[in-house]
């Protein structure tokens, strides 16, 4: 036991004495959070849009003040009959047009329709479907209201949405997830590949072989410290996405930090794999970044939607942990389920873990004969 | 007859059908200096990873410090020291944190730690750099400091796996003068290495071409052996006799 600690005074001081170690552990989870969280954010705030009122009425004024009092847009500049549309968006200017058609109220009154068109910049088409979406859904949502209440208007469906464990489309609730399997990827998975690796580098490997630690120990004794900081990480996470962008935890909490413990001892056990190939720190460097992030941000539903991705990439992606791991997570805090409804990702996970060991035994085995 | 402590007999290392070490057989004595010598891929390398318990061998018997390679090795581990021809000492702890956590592995109790470590900074007339990174000191130091930190657990025989590599002709002497120090207390040096010169500094010499022992005696012994002038010449006649 003795031995222990003194070895993990050891790591412990690796760690603390190399900045670039102190930079990914400590400044990386929070730089993330914050850039995926407050940054890079796919919710629309304040989008300039264009006016183009040709009746001037009562409904058209009031239906544009709804739009710029919904906090999704605001007034990038008004434009009169016989502008040009395609102008404003080469300038870049606005987003979107809202175009209102001729004798809007009258017609809305009498005939029961009326004309509104959405011109929206599809260069981007992502913001400009959500863009026209939130749009008539405003426009729609005054009609019926304001507007048709005491017209009956025969057979008419009415659909109504309701956006489930994430009413306001809160992108944050998304990145939240996929930030702590990212981050708890690369410190466990990378970082630790890199200190044994480091080790076999520098020869110190085969002094610590020759002494009498064994070789379970120096592994251990390698992981635990990655094990405790990785772990610190996932709850730093945790708590900045409840209190600072209130993503709720409406599950178990002790489920929600039992899976993460689960993962983080995945990610362990492939770092150990990791330095189980990889003869020096390079490589495994490589191999973490190249194999284990590119996927775990690409292949994993973290930012692309599974669902909508070619069948081969769908099968790979079969094989990522963190896909499994987000899975969980959004289970757990969004829709507070407990374990009945995440058993086969957890077993998934288990199994990995298991299988990564496994695999770590017999390359140490062979690496050692 | 001297103290046995290291015994090899018939060892025989295959890495599938490749033999790296052909059936091997010699003693070393205690406190004696044993050259292991060879070239490149001659199998030095795996017949001392078997000594030090890092790799196991395919069959036949050795003891290291009177202890069966194959069913005592923990007790092996304890009683040997290693050396890398990398120096192996962490360069981001200072001198004092290594000394430390190897003191540690050998469960070296803290106070025996701290008395010898003054010692071992007093020989080495580094006392002022007690809490230098490693990775500050010249190489000269860190092989001296490295070889220090090998043999500070007292082990019976420290493996030095050539452990002059990359350092000027006045270093490697003063290193050997710190070799000679420690066979004179009863430790026992197993070295490898590519220079002959040092090999003439040897007790005994063992040379070794494609996995067998091809000589082993004393450097005068061998030198009369093979009318040579020099370790040199007796490794080159070996090597070229042996082709």
């Amino acid at each position: 036991m003795k031995q222990f600690i003194g070895f993990l005074r050891k790591e412990f001081l690796h760690i603390f004495r190399d900045p670039r170690t102190m930079i990914i552990i400590f400044g990386l989870p929070i730089v993330q959070l914050l850039l995926f969280g407050k940054v890079i954010n796919t919710d629309i705030q304040d989008s300039k849009i264009a006016i183009l009122d040709q009746s001037h009425d009562n409904t058209t004024r009031e239906i544009t003040s709804k739009l710029l009092s919904s906090g999704y847009f605001v007034l990038g500049e008004e434009l009169f009959p016989g502008d040009d549309v395609e102008d404003v968006f080469r300038k870049g200017k606005v987003k979107m047009v809202v175009a209102f058609g001729s004798n809007f109220e009258h017609k809305l009154e009498r005939e029961g329709k009326a004309d509104v068109q959405l011109i929206a910049d599809a260069s981007d088409p992502n913001i400009a479907r959500i863009l026209t979406s939130y749009a008539s859904g405003i426009i729609n949502d005054y009609v019926k209201k304001e507007k048709l209440q005491n017209i009956q208007l025969p057979n008419q469906i009415n659909t109504e949405v309701r956006m489930l464990y994430n009413e306001g489309l809160k992108s944050v609730y998304m990145f939240v997830p996929g930030i702590m399997a990212m981050i708890l990827m690369l410190i466990s998975a990378m970082m630790t590949s890199i200190s044994i690796s480091r080790e076999k580098e520098l020869g110190t490997m085969e002094v610590l072989l020759a002494s009498p630690l064994k070789p379970i120990q120096i592994v251990l004794g390698k992981v635990t410290p990655y094990l405790l900081l990785s772990f610190i990480n996932a709850m730093t996470i945790i708590l900045i996405g409840v209190f600072f962008f209130g993503v709720p935890i409406k599950g178990s909490f002790i489920l929600l930090v039992a899976e993460s413990f689960l993962f983080i001892l995945m990610a362990l056990s492939l770092g150990i794999l990791i330095s189980t190939v990889a003869p020096n720190q390079m490589v495994a460097m490589f191999i973490s970044a190249l194999a284990l992030m590119l996927p775990t941000i690409l292949l994993s539903g973290f930012i692309f939607p599974i669902e909508n991705m070619p069948l081969p990439l769908r099968i790979i992606s079969h094989a990522m942990p963190p896909r499994w791991f987000i899975v969980i997570i959004k289970n757990i805090m969004l829709k507070g389920t407990g374990i009945m409804f995440v058993w086969k990702e957890t077993l998934i996970l288990m199994f990995m873990t298991f299988v990564f060991i496994a695999l770590s035994i017999k390359n140490f085995k062979i690496r050692l004969e | 007859m001297k103290e046995k402590v290291i015994e090899v007999r018939n060892l025989v290392k295959k890495f599938g059908s490749f033999v790296a070490n052909d059936d091997l057989n010699f003693d070393v004595f205690k406190g004696e200096i044993f050259g292991f010598l060879g070239a490149n891929g001659a199998g030095k390398t795996t017949a001392m990873k078997i000594l030090c318990g890092l790799s196991s061998p395919t069959s036949g018997e050795v003891k290291v410090a009177g202890f069966d390679i194959y069913r005592e090795t923990e007790k092996v581990k304890r009683n040997i020291g290693y050396m890398s021809q990398k120096f192996s000492l962490y360069e981001d702890l200072t001198i004092a944190e290594n000394i430390r956590f190897f003191s540690g592995i050998y469960g070296i109790t803290p106070k025996n730690r701290k008395a010898k470590q003054e010692v071992l900074l007093k020989n080495l007339d580094i006392e002022s750099s007690k809490d230098s990174l490693i990775g500050s000191l010249p190489l000269g130091w860190k092989q001296k400091l490295a070889f220090s930190v090998a043999i500070f657990h007292d082990p019976k025989i420290v493996f030095l796996d050539e452990p002059t590599g990359g350092v000027d002709p006045i270093t490697r002497r003063k290193f050997w003068d710190l070799i000679y120090e420690t066979a004179n207390r009863g430790i026992t040096v197993f070295v490898t290495t590519h220079y002959m010169d040092e090999a003439e500094y040897c007790n005994r010499v063992s040379i070794m071409n494609e996995g067998r022992i091809e000589a082993l005696d004393t450097p005068e012994n061998l030198k009369k052996q093979y009318s040579a002038k020099n370790m040199d010449e007796v490794f080159l006649k070996i090597v070229r006799k042996a082709e």
